[in-house]
């Protein structure tokens, strides 16, 4: 925790209002449920890039309005919960503003109608959900949770971008809802697979399926009602939201199936045995909440209307008694010091509207009846009797949800009290306790009046995700049924698990060191990359300027060859011809280039290069450019000068050393300049600017000296400007030899 | 003569980056000298030449044909001022570097980039 006090002394007035507009949003989605029922589907659009056929599309339909009902309605509680569990600290403000930008991320999500409008939202709760797991930032296992969250579910929007992109280029639209009608077009795409793959590595990093599943439980670095809010109703359903509303377009193939049943219940399997293994109550939920995914993953991927009627119901029975159950771990801790259930027992005489809320929704996640798991869980039974391994996965983790349902909810509260340091356990203020108890009461009313949520929530729903109306209600009794049976079994097996949980436990810990870690291909992909940029940068960046120059002249080198291979080459006509003066200069110019390459004096070398300038000074006259001329000459004369006057100041720089690297380069890249300019005089001059300044100068500027007037009055601007560069360069001359007068630095003096 | 010219911008071009690849600062200067001065012939040849009649207009006449090319002209004299400013700011930093760092070599010269030890 921070070193500095966190705490004020008074909460703030305005701590609430994040809850009250979202209980009023919660009211307001309300009104829609009668409509969607009936089929009717809210749109709302609002053109954003119309000629890219992008648009900020909304639709609500059974499947967006039960999500955005649950992000609103838990949300509000969340709010509230939060309002009052960091009631007095400094941070809280900041907490409830980057909660309330990731509900609206959310809620823009679930109810996107366009593939780009999703993704920007997408990636909003990506952000902020990193911003609220590393929200305790001053402590290094938050920083690098909220970072490993952020790189998986980071790489994996991606990858749904590539793919949402994809599919709008087959479908030729990027509206969702007009995808999900344009019937095979996906499925018998030459790109399905690929754009499969891809959307679904989005939606499982996301939703935290096998191999990329470790971030979540990582992830419980957030604050509690944080950890309530993304891995119950929110953040990682996302996923499964998407699954659910890409299943028309997407769903239903061999591949589709092979992917998501294996991934789900492997993952399934994996998080309801780790569940187990722990004793921090969270982290427990924390692995529940892959189980529970899973379960939602495995449902979709199987696909028949059982299946889908199973997945819907789940996800709602889930979000109601995980934020129930992780918001009650959060009271233990506050009321009783720890939230470990080793430390803590016999605390429902203390705390009984904690034990009570945690009764309901540990039977609703254990799935006794006549709570609403029950009925979700006989669905997921009748959706996976279709085969016997998906039947053993469903049994094994319905078995371990009913030990883990002990752990988190009975252990607390029964037995000898026990309870670290705290004095009076107790239940907390009216905000921490409102909450799980609403949840609790959903998760009885649905369980006992499961009609009530079938017929306005669940039929919607999967009437939105398979494109029919569903057959049949929800009951809490189908008589005796294989279901039943099977409920019975793993009743029986997860009370005989959840008395020997201690022993169960103490072996999954024993096996541990030997398993082989999961995220060892995330940290070893990480460093690697850190491997690789360093060596990237330690080649191309070694802080050597002449490796700089070299690489420089190597690209201007590609760049003119490219040019001449890749254009079109014309050889120029030799008009006029070169006469003996010609041949004279072009001879003093080279031989003045070779002196100055290969003295070893320097005022030979000065004295070449002026040379170089004034052979070019001769050409200039020769071809009608007075002007031209005589300021080349005179600049000449200038550099001499200088160059003179620096070399006393200077050391003397010896041999150069041949360079065959350096020579190679240099001749390339001038070989490739006289071809370029040989190009260039290959084509047609265009006289048209010449044409007009011989014609303009004298009527419109008065002058008769063309260049001149170009000068200063057809581009004065242009002059003003350069000889403002000039004025900027000798100011900035003077400053580095002054500069360089006063400081000597003990540098050794000529 | 442009497809002399041409081959001897290539020759500066090829020189003066020769010489700035040495990584000694005074090398340095000269060589950027030469590739200034070439692109200074570059543009004046491909605005194709004119032999000895330049572009100025007769006392009593209002237009002439037939003139150089006064473009290129215009363009080269104030590449050649500039370039005669950047060559007196590369010398002024060339003296200063030296005697603010001790040396003359490019490569000795670390402050903004020094040696990464492991």
């Amino acid at each position: 925790m921070a070193d500095h006090d966190t705490t004020r002394a008074a909460p703030p007035v305005w701590r609430f209002l994040p809850a009250i507009v979202a209980a009023a949003a919660t009211l307001w989605l309300a009104r829609f449920l009668g409509p969607v029922a009936a089929g009717v589907h809210p749109e709302w659009s609002l053109p954003w890039a119309p000629s890219l056929g992008i648009a900020f599309a909304f639709r609500l339909d059974g499947l967006a309005l039960a999500m955005a009902l649950l992000i609103c309605g838990i949300g509000a509680l969340i709010f509230l919960y939060a309002a009052t569990y960091f009631a007095t600290d400094r941070r809280l403000g900041t907490l409830l503003v980057t909660l309330s930008f990731f509900a609206v991320s959310m809620l823009g999500l679930v109810c996107a109608d366009d593939a780009i409008t999703l993704f920007l939202f997408w990636e909003g709760t990506t952000i902020t959900s990193w911003l609220l797991v590393g929200f305790d930032h001053e402590r290094r296992e938050a920083r690098a949770a909220a970072v490993q969250a952020l790189l998986i579910t980071g790489a994996g929007g991606l990858a749904l971008l590539a793919g949402l992109l994809v599919m709008s280029a087959v479908a030729g639209t990027t509206r969702l809802s007009e995808m999900n009608a344009a019937g095979d077009v996906f499925r018998q795409s030459a790109a399905y697979a690929p754009m499969l793959l891809l959307v679904l590595l989005g939606c499982f990093t996301k939703s935290a399926q096998v191999p990329f599943h470790f971030w979540l439980p990582g992830a419980m670095a957030a604050p509690t009602p944080v950890s309530a809010y993304l891995h119950s109703a929110t953040m990682v359903k996302a996923g499964v939201y998407l699954l659910a509303r890409l299943t028309p377009a997407l769903g239903g193939t061999e591949l589709w199936t092979g992917l998501l049943v294996p991934v789900g219940a492997v993952t399934m399997i994996l998080g309801s045995v780790w569940a187990a293994r722990q004793t921090d109550m969270k982290l427990m939920l924390a692995q529940t909440t892959l189980m529970g995914l899973s379960a939602l993953v495995m449902l979709i991927g199987l696909g028949t209307e059982a299946a889908i009627a199973a997945a819907m119901t789940f996800l709602l029975v889930h979000a109601f008694y995980k934020a129930a159950l992780f918001l009650t771990v959060g009271m233990i801790e506050k009321g009783a010091g720890s939230r470990d259930y080793r430390h803590v027992a016999g605390l429902a005489r203390a705390m009984p509207l904690t034990a009570t809320a945690a009764a309901i929704s540990g039977l609703s996640m254990a799935g006794f009846p006549p709570l609403f798991g029950f009925v979700g869980k006989e669905l997921i039974y009748e959706a996976t009797l279709t085969g016997a391994a998906v039947t053993l996965a469903a049994l094994v983790a319905n078995l371990f949800m009913v030990i883990c349902a002990g752990m988190v909810a009975i252990r607390p509260f029964h037995g000898a009290e026990r309870r670290s340091p705290k004095d009076r356990p107790g239940d907390p203020a009216w905000g921490l306790w409102l909450g799980p108890l609403v949840l609790s009461g959903f998760s009885l009313l649905f369980g006992l009046a499961p009609a009530l949520a079938g017929d306005w929530l669940i039929a919607p729903m999967v009437a939105a995700v398979t494109g029919e109306e569903m057959h049949g209600h929800l009951a809490l009794w189908h008589g005796l049924t294989p279901m039943l049976v099977l409920s019975l079994v793993t009743f029986a097996l997860g009370i005989l698990g959840y008395l020997a949980l201690d022993r169960l436990r103490d072996g999954l810990a024993k096996a541990e060191p030997g398993l082989p870690r999961m995220e060892s291909w995330y940290e070893g992909a990480l460093a690697g990359i850190f491997t690789l940029a360093r060596s990237v940068t330690a080649a191309s960046q070694n802080g050597q300027m002449t490796h700089y120059l070299r690489a420089t002249f190597a690209a201007c080198a590609v760049l003119t060859w490219g040019g001449v291979v890749l254009g079109r080459m014309a050889w120029p006509g030799f008009t006029p011809g070169p006469g003996l003066i010609d041949w004279m200069v072009v001879a003093i110019i080279l031989a003045s280039v070779a002196v100055v390459l290969v003295t070893r004096s320097r005022l030979t070398a000065i004295c070449a290069l002026g040379g170089v300038g004034s052979g070019i000074a001769i050409v200039f006259v020769l071809y009608g450019a007075i002007d031209v001329a005589m300021t080349q000459l005179f600049v000449e004369i200038l550099v001499v000068v200088f160059m003179a006057i620096a070399m006393v100041r200077l050391p003397s720089w010896g041999e150069i050393p041949f360079h065959p690297g350096n020579a190679l380069i240099a001749v390339v890249l001038g070989l490739g300049v006289t071809l370029g300019t040989l190009a260039v005089l290959g084509t047609p001059l265009d006289p048209y600017l010449t044409t007009f300044f011989e014609a303009n100068s004298v009527p419109k500027a008065g002058g008769h000296n063309i260049v001149n007037v170009i000068l200063v009055d057809f581009r004065g601007f242009d002059t003003l400007g350069e000889t403002s560069v000039i004025v900027i360069a000798g100011i900035a001359a003077i400053a580095a030899l002054r500069a360089g007068r006063r400081r000597l630095r003990g540098a050794p003096r000529r | 003569m442009e497809v002399m010219l041409a081959l001897t911008a290539g020759v500066l071009v090829a020189a003066g980056a020769y010489l700035m690849m040495t990584g000694k600062t005074v090398p340095y200067v000269f060589g950027l000298t030469m590739i200034s001065n070439a692109a200074n012939l570059i543009i004046f040849s491909t605005g194709r030449l004119t032999l000895a009649k330049p572009a100025l207009v007769p006392g009593e006449a209002i237009t002439i044909s037939g003139a150089a090319n006064a473009l290129p002209q215009a363009l080269i004299l104030t590449a050649i001022v500039i370039g005669f400013g950047l060559l007196v700011f590369a010398l002024a930093l060339a003296y200063r570097s030296y005697y603010a760092l001790g040396t003359a070599e490019m490569d000795e010269m670390r402050v903004a980039e020094p040696v990464e030890r492991d």
